[in-house]
């Protein structure tokens, strides 16, 4: 009776989210607001959270909650530690939400809002969310191995090496195309970059009192930190007022370019405590905390929707990035939807904190679902903008001109009417001298943020500060993903050239560390400053191509959980890491495939290189390039991306092939194959393998 | 109520430390206590040390 009554209640959770979601598929002509889509995600989020994330753990992969977890066979009080599933839910989306969630959203909004969130929503349910508990499940089953080694165990050594050498590529344009976005961000922002300067002296005062003063106490020193960043963001709007510091602060994109690389280089050589782990501590809880403001604000302004549900770029001729829907949609929305980044975390430190395989539902599946609701925020915080100036502020200068009468009048045209005052004004109100072509969504971000915080807090008259403070928030936790991927990237780097020249896989080497250092800010910073001369902005470029690349690791991660599945004999069941699969890998071939050949020069890099080949035969040049050297140097910039395209391609379909070749095999076995560390049953436990029950 | 409530903050407490990969120090000296009384466990220093050293030494990526 109980149980019919529970029923119910789901089936009128389920009821509110199709009611919620037709009142925003199907208005027509009228405002909605953004309630509605925050309550169809919500709703679809709980009922696949009750029904199929349910059956993921006790039908497909079969959790064993009197199995055993690596926290508790290796418990040493430090890597491995059985822990609290709040506690433990907490870090892993502390790992997995980056600056990913928040700017494919807002990027993806130029063709309205409908399409992503339909994405976002399914996607993670039917997808990342599977993929992040599956790849949960494998690992914690093998003492926590890290995706690498995974597939080097199941698959083979060949696939193994594969994999790797595709994460590293992965890393690379991850760190250029999160370093462009900053750069788009703080170019000619005196405000902005003064802020952001601000953090190190910060963050190295903190490393420095947490080593010598106080060791090991993050709290008190955290919240100062927290304090002088507030007013590092109100001093820089004096700065930029200064006659004198102002026009040290206004740096072009070029310029930020270079300080970013050194910047790079110096702080992955400096000790840790020093400025990556006091700045790492502040972007962390800087980040969670905006997160939950902006879902706070949501729900108190409850604002309407401007962006309509579905607009004319929905064809592929779109200003903010060049595509049809189909692929490219579903490349630009990764992270949120479905991110194969997260296959890193979930087989990196949380297997090894599990304290029962009853909970990876939670922390796997659940984790996922929480990064796809702070998708559908940015989502909402970039619709909530009139149009006119998300698509002034989003479009390159090659199209709509540098003054806000030019852009005004180009976006205006499109049918998104905008008044060059309006332009200005909402320049003015959150303190910069222009909003035109700031791409990159942060600064897009910012502003929707902006106006939802000064909403409930501080009024019109803090839009600036909001505004910063959001800029603060991306750029925090960006330069903290920067200097923690060129560590991870020169440690794999070291890794991969140590096969061929030992001495170089030797970290304690300082020539060593260097030059695998220099290597890998080399390589990033090469991207970055491809993508910040190109006349249309870079991320037109480079956002796809890190779309494609995350999405090729989910492919390669859901995959491996295939080939598990088949070796686990429940080879039934693998339809649920097939199905995503079959998506993913039918959008990211398209797309990869649309990036080398397509025939519009935006689009395809081949014919962008044929076409300016043909203008060096004439002897004429072309933007972004000023002389036919630099032609030339943007026609090797084209060979390089479609290089890239290539491996990213290669490394996906050899990876499909492995894992076919490994599932035939295990299917002519009439036993299990899986290489799982032995079953050992909890202390204490009776002696039945029941089911994981209906508990969170 | 009193207890509970302190045992939320010490959740909390732990949430926000091990989101920056420390984990808990009294969970690590009763696991010492446990299963090594032989070996003296670190210091808190030591400990935070040693934490910070292993977060950011090896390959861990961050996400997007």
């Amino acid at each position: 009776m109980t149980s019919l009554v529970k029923q119910i209640g789901w089936i009128a959770l389920a009821v509110i989210g199709a009611f919620a979601l037709g009142t925003v598929a199907l208005a027509r002509g009228e405002t909605i607001n953004a309630l509605w889509i925050v309550v169809a995600a919500v709703a679809v989020y709980l009922v696949a959270y009750r029904y199929y994330a349910l059956y993921l753990a006790n039908t497909v992969v079969g959790v064993n909650l009197l199995r055993v977890t690596p926290a508790l066979r290796h418990n040493d009080g430090l890597d491995y530690v059985p822990t609290n599933k709040y506690v433990l839910f907490g870090h892993h989306f502390a790992a997995i939400a980056g600056a990913g969630p928040l700017v494919g959203p807002v990027l993806a909004a130029q063709m309205g809002y409908l399409p992503s969130m339909l994405w976002i929503i399914f996607g993670v349910v039917l997808a990342g969310a599977v993929q992040d508990f599956m790849v949960l499940f494998v690992s914690t089953r093998r003492d926590g191995r890290s995706l690498g080694e995974l597939v080097r165990e199941e698959l083979g050594y060949v696939p193994g090496v594969i994999a790797l050498f595709g994460a590293f590529l992965i890393m690379i344009i991850i760190l250029a195309v999160l370093a462009l976005i900053v750069v788009k961000a703080l170019a000619d922002s005196p405000w902005g970059t003064s802020t952001v300067a601000a953090t190190i002296p910060i963050a190295i005062g903190m490393g420095l009192w947490m080593r010598y003063v106080r060791p090991g106490r993050i709290g008190g020193v955290s919240v100062v930190g927290f304090i002088l960043l507030m007013l590092a963001i109100i001093v820089g709007g004096q700065v930029a007022e200064s006659p004198t510091w102002g026009p040290v602060f206004t740096l072009n994109g070029v310029q930020l370019t270079w300080l970013l690389i050194g910047y790079g280089f110096v702080a992955s050589v400096l000790p840790v405590w020093l400025l990556l782990a006091p700045r790492d501590y502040l972007s962390t809880f800087l980040k969670i905390g905006a997160i939950v403001a902006l879902a706070i604000g949501i729900f108190v302004m409850a604002p309407d929707l401007k962006m309509p549900a579905l607009t004319r770029f929905v064809d592929g001729t779109g200003p903010v990035w060049s595509g049809s829907l189909f692929p490219f949609l579903f490349i630009t929305i990764a992270c949120g939807a479905v991110s194969g980044f997260h296959s890193l975390i979930s087989s990196g430190t949380t297997p090894k904190l599990l304290d029962n395989e009853k909970n990876m539902r939670f922390i796997g599946y659940g984790g996922m679902l929480m990064e796809s609701f702070v998708a559908i925020m940015a989502l909402v915080a970039a619709s909530i903008i009139e149009p006119g100036v998300y698509f002034a502020m989003n479009s390159p200068a090659a199209v709509i001109g540098t003054t806000a009468e030019s852009a005004a009048a180009t976006v205006s045209q499109w049918g998104f009417v905008v008044t060059p005052e309006l332009l200005t004004q909402t320049a003015r109100d959150v303190g910069e001298s222009t909003i035109i072509s700031r791409a990159g969504g942060a600064p897009t971000l910012a502003v929707g943020m902006a106006q939802i915080f000064a909403a409930i807090a501080g009024g019109p008259g803090m839009m600036a500060f909001w505004y910063h403070f959001a800029i603060l928030f991306e750029a925090l936790f960006i330069l903290t993903a920067v200097d923690a991927g060129t560590r991870a990237g020169r440690f794999m780097l070291q890794d991969l050239l140590g096969t061929f020249v030992p001495a170089l896989k030797n970290t304690g080497s300082w020539t060593a560390n260097v030059l695998a250092t220099a290597l890998c800010v080399g390589a990033w910073g090469y991207f970055l400053y491809q993508g910040v001369v190109d006349p249309l902005g870079g991320i037109n470029t480079f956002w796809p191509l890190f779309g494609i690349s995350n999405q090729m690791l989910a492919a390669v991660a859901l995959m491996l959980c295939k080939v598990v599945l088949f070796k686990m004999k429940r080879e039934r069941y693998a339809w649920a890491a097939i199905l995503p699969t079959a998506w993913l890998l039918l959008c990211t071939l398209t797309a990869g495939w649309q990036k080398l050949f397509h025939a519009d020069p935006k689009v395809g890099f081949l014919t962008h290189a044929a076409g300016l080949r043909e203008a060096v035969a004439r002897g004429e040049v072309m933007a972004p390039a000023k002389s036919l050297e630099e032609m030339q140097q943007v026609i090797v910039n084209d060979y390089v991306n479609a290089g890239l395209t290539v491996l990213f391609m290669f490394v996906v379909i050899s990876m499909l092939f492995f894992s076919i070749r490994a599932c035939l095999q295990a299917l002519r076995h009439d036993q299990p194959t899986a290489q799982e560390t032995p079953f050992e049953q909890l202390p204490g436990s009776s002696v039945s393998t029941g089911p994981v029950g209906r508990g969170m | 109520m009193h207890e509970q409530l302190k045992a939320f903050v010490r959740g909390l407490r732990q949430t926000a430390y091990l989101m920056v990969g420390v984990p808990d120090y009294d969970g690590y000296l009763d696991h010492m206590r446990r299963a090594h009384p032989d070996r003296k466990p670190m210091s808190r220093a030591e400990f935070f040390r040693e934490r910070q050293a292993a977060r950011y030494g090896g390959g861990n990526g961050r996400c997007c």
